[in-house]
């Protein structure tokens, strides 16, 4: 059980270096489906044993659902509509940006060690949880496709879903779930602006909306 | 009764986008904001019984700001029946349902004492928003709207990092292990200082990007500026006071574990730096709609200031935030007629607003004077609270730079208002059959006239409600 855990946090990080360097939509919505699999898993595998069960099974069946199945789904009906392939032109080029994300993560592993935490937890947690939060928040400034700052957006939010997890054994049931439908609301309504961006400039480079400013 | 405040406007809502005719269907609005109001005077009439370990409950904050929504709300519902007549040309469904699912959301923040509650209705308003700034249809809105949803959904995921945050502070075997606040309070010094610190700085940023503190305001100019003017007031009014009292929740517990000293100078710092900044921008501003925005930033700075500065600054800020808000309905409804007259919004091309639209020229006049702190308008009033709070506190400095900046903003923005409403209206651009109404006027003069009675005299019972409110964060009265 245990190294099955470890590999599941090295999963989710190597998955975050991952979306940072590719320039194919495509492969970066399936590779975060994949993600948002792993994030699935996590609460069975962190499950303290001896407990009751229920509430582990709903939270994992709901973000398996939710961010393994249907925003992914809907990205890649975006992509389609908009028939995009790849990013090509990012604010900041992919290799650096995968820098700037190795850089986050060997912070992360290195100093979250000293992080006062009330309970123990897995030493992977908290930096697996900061490095992913971070590498969504680099992958929202510096692309400039609105289907990948909703990535970006989306691996930021896996993120504090993995910080979520050390807080299940006392977090409302209904907390959790209201997060994870507002994250899905957040991406539909996302997409239905996207719908309009495609049909108002023919394209979903957000360079082209560029015409408020002071 | 909580429940009917939140449930109202949401069975108008479903009733908005189930009606077929564009017609009918702002009374769904209407009908909710008055059924809301209703609710909420029952509340402050008797109210509601406190049950500890409850969600939903109203405190002396909570009820401050569900005022300020629902008297702002009564008077956009009423503007809206003029304004979605004149654009018949548009679907309004999503609008009038969009604007009664925000109504609902903004209350049941006002009322929750979780934060996790507080977070899921937070991050409902901005998914509300965003389809409403893009009620226009245009390039326009749409860039603002996805700038909007974008950035405010950026900063709400750092605020419920924070909120982990914060509920891993009391984790602790024997902590409260809860989000309720006064669980949180009643903890205290037994809260993990580390956590409460990290929790209260991504809790600031990311509430604070909803309220537009600079220098996370970036949506602010774009929102304001495109949206139509009645969102704009409920906006500026209503969704920014309710993200500036998360941050007051926030800072409750914060102050109860021991680390007000590090939050209230991240809070002065944060509201001086949105004050100059709005200083900035105000000055020279061509756009009047925008610069509406850039005076929203402003007012949010002079609330975390308040806060910040504690003592009867603290109360000083709650009278704030009823007078920004009823201030900048009465703003934002009356650009939006000036708006709609002209057909523009840039300064060039407006001019003798006064004579083409008698009321709503006048009216927007009047708002500045009050926004800016003119006497007898209430502003003024708590405004001067804040300032006479701060040299109490011995923060001269912070009191100088305040006035100085309030100073820059009163003649920036009262050089942008002046060529608007005064002249010879002549040859500049007008748009027919836009003259003032008294469904499109009335609203913001009620508003304005609230503005100023509250200046003329302050009843006893608010003066108590904005002192206990102020009590919550450490503040007292301002007398």
């Amino acid at each position: 059980m245990a190294s099955l855990l470890e590999l599941a946090f090295i999963l989710v990080v190597v998955i975050d270096l991952f979306v940072l360097a590719s320039s194919r939509m495509g492969a970066a919505i399936r590779v975060v489906a994949m993600q948002g699999v792993v994030l699935g898993a996590l609460p069975l595998l962190l499950a303290p044993p001896g407990h009751p069960l229920g509430h582990y099974v709903l939270l994992a069946g709901g973000a398996l659902a939710i961010k393994g199945v249907l925003i992914p789904w809907l990205m890649f009906r975006a992509i389609r509509e908009a028939s995009i392939r790849r990013e090509m032109d990012p604010v900041v080029g992919f290799v650096p940006s995968m820098v700037l994300g190795g850089i986050g993560v060997a912070l992360a592993f290195a100093f979250s060690g000293r992080l006062p935490l009330p309970e123990p937890a897995h030493p992977f947690l908290v930096p697996t949880a900061l490095s992913t939060a971070w590498a969504g928040m680099l992958l929202v400034v510096s692309r400039r496709k609105a289907v990948n700052q909703v990535l970006g957006f989306l691996v930021l939010e896996n993120g504090v879903f993995v910080f979520g997890l050390l807080l299940s054994g006392f977090m409302p049931m209904m907390v959790e779930a209201g997060v994870l439908l507002d994250l899905f609301a957040a991406v539909f309504v996302m997409g239905i602006v996207m719908f309009h961006i495609n049909r108002e400039f023919s394209s979903l480079d957000t360079e082209k909306l560029s015409a408020l400013k002071d | 009764m909580y429940l009917f405040v939140i449930a109202a406007p949401l069975v108008a809502a479903a009733v908005a986008f189930a009606v077929g005719s564009n017609e009918r269907r702002p009374l769904a609005l209407l009908a909710g904001a008055l059924a809301h109001g209703a609710g909420v005077a029952a509340l402050f009439v008797a109210p509601a019984p406190d049950r500890p370990g409850a969600w939903l409950a109203l405190d002396a904050m909570g009820a401050v700001i569900l005022l300020t929504i629902t008297l702002l709300s009564v008077a956009a519902s009423v503007y809206a029946q003029g304004y979605l007549r004149r654009r018949a040309d548009r679907d309004n469904r999503v609008f009038v349902g969009g604007l009664l699912v925000l109504l609902s959301a903004m209350t049941t923040v006002a009322l929750s004492h979780h934060l996790g509650l507080s977070w899921v209705a937070i991050e409902i308003t901005t998914l509300a928003t965003a389809p409403l700034i893009y009620f226009n249809h245009n390039a326009r809105s749409l860039e603002a709207a996805w700038k909007y949803l974008l950035i405010c959904s950026l900063g709400i995921a750092l605020a419920l990092m924070g909120t982990f945050f914060l509920a891993l502070s009391g984790a602790a075997p024997g902590g409260p292990r809860s989000l309720l606040v006064e669980d949180l309070v009643a903890a205290g010094p037994a809260l993990s200082g580390p956590w409460v610190r990290a929790a209260f700085v991504f809790l600031l940023v990311g509430y604070g990007t909803k309220m537009g503190l600079a220098p996370l305001h970036s949506w602010k100019p774009d929102a304001y500026g495109e949206a139509p003017g009645l969102l704009g007031a409920i906006l500026a009014g209503g969704v920014t006071n309710l993200a500036f009292l998360s941050i007051a929740r926030v800072f409750q517990v914060a102050r109860a574990a021991g680390e007000d000293a590090f939050a209230r100078d991240a809070l002065v710092y944060m509201g001086l730096l949105s004050i100059a900044l709005a200083a900035v921008f105000m000055v020279r501003q061509r756009d009047f709609k925008r610069m509406l925005a850039y005076s929203s930033v402003e007012h949010m700075g002079i609330l975390a200031l308040g806060i910040g500065i504690g003592g009867g600054a603290a109360a000083g800020a709650f009278f704030h935030t009823v007078n920004n808000g009823l201030t900048k309905g009465v703003l934002f409804l009356s650009a939006a007629n000036i708006h709609r007259a002209y057909g523009s919004k840039l300064t060039d091309e407006v001019r003798g607003a006064a004579r083409r639209l008698p009321l709503s020229g006048p009216l927007f006049l009047a708002g500045f004077l009050a926004v800016t702190g003119s006497p007898p308008f209430a502003p003024f009033f708590s405004e001067f609270a804040i300032l006479y709070g701060a040299i109490g506190a011995g923060k001269f400095v912070v009191g100088g730079l305040y006035l100085a900046f309030l100073a820059i903003i009163f003649v920036g923005m009262g050089a942008t208002v002046l060529g608007i409403v005064q002249g010879d209206p002549g040859d500049a651009p007008s748009v027919p059959g836009t003259s003032d109404g008294w469904l499109s006027a009335g609203p913001p003069l009620v508003l304005l006239l609230l503005v100023l009675v509250l200046g003329l005299w302050l009843p006893d019972g608010l003066r108590d409600l904005f002192a206990s409110a102020a009590a919550l964060v450490g503040g007292t009265s301002w007398e």
